[in-house]
């Protein structure tokens, strides 16, 4: 059962990412990466790591996408099928770029896939809010503080850097 | 479910975000591509911390969220600043700093 939900994951994530990069509209390929962040999510509750399955729905597709969309009819972007389908060269190197990183990955993945361990059943214990909080509010309490810093110095960066220029009173 | 069926879908994942922003021209979609790569890393990270039943890597993933988010905020607002100055966010016409 969960290998069947784990092979309908996969490929609904996989199918998702090449409708990202191949849609020739910028918002039909925001809606195509939120079901590839569902279906992460999906992977995520399959792998029993519920606290980052729920923050993946919420933050990601949620907070982030609802961001992309926004800012996509905030400029009023037309289609880019003209830009598309010229540069064959460009398509010819990043194609195989692409092939020489996927070759590499999965010949470093194939020369160790006999060490790999099997599922450990101490994940159902490591995945849930109680045991993220209880790791994250005393031994990473520090980070998460920094955290809080980072993410109102990206707010007010953002603010300034999007903001229309002041006019200046001489 | 084995390990490296869940590394191979974030290699493939990863792979398919590199192409994207080789191929893409729409700054938006780039920085969409962008996105996936994250995500294709943050799936690596959690099988790793599933597989070991070590929680360290879900923190991780829990810092890296956080990360991107604050990234995506800025980087759109990059984005829409370059919109007003440029009229267009197609990252062949923004060559101020180009050499």
């Amino acid at each position: 059962m969960v290998t069947y939900l784990f092979i309908l994951f996969a490929l609904l994530s996989i199918a998702s990412a090449i409708g990202v990069v191949l849609n020739k509209s910028a918002v039909n390929s925001a809606l195509f990466l939120v079901v590839n962040l569902v279906a992460l999510a999906g992977i995520y509750l399959l792998l029993q790591a519920q606290f980052l399955a729920v923050i993946q729905l919420l933050v990601y597709a949620g907070a982030i996408m609802v961001l992309f969309l926004f800012v996509i009819m905030l400029l009023n972007l037309d289609n880019e099928e003209n830009i598309f389908n010229k540069f064959r060269f460009r398509y010819g190197v990043a194609f195989i770029v692409g092939i020489v990183i996927l070759a590499q990955l999965l010949y470093s993945l194939g020369s160790w896939t006999d060490t790999l361990p099997a599922v450990s059943p101490k994940m159902a214990q490591v995945g849930t809010v109680q045991a993220v909080g209880n790791v994250l509010f005393t031994h990473y309490l520090l980070p998460f503080e920094v955290t809080a810093i980072l993410l109102t110095a990206a707010v007010v960066g953002a603010l300034l850097v999007a903001q229309r220029k002041i006019q200046t009173k001489e | 479910m084995q390990l490296s069926w869940l590394l191979a879908l974030s290699a493939v994942l990863f792979t398919i975000g590199v192409i994207g922003v080789l191929i893409r021209r729409n700054a938006i979609v780039v920085f969409m591509c962008v996105e996936l790569m994250l995500n294709a890393v943050n799936l690596t990270l959690v099988a790793f911390s599933s597989h070991f039943g070590d929680i360290n890597g879900t923190i991780l993933v829990f810092f890296s969220l956080c990360v991107a988010a604050s990234e995506a905020a800025v980087g759109l607002a990059i984005i829409i600043a370059i919109f007003r100055n440029n009229l267009s966010v197609d990252i062949g016409k923004i060559n101020l700093l180009r050499w």
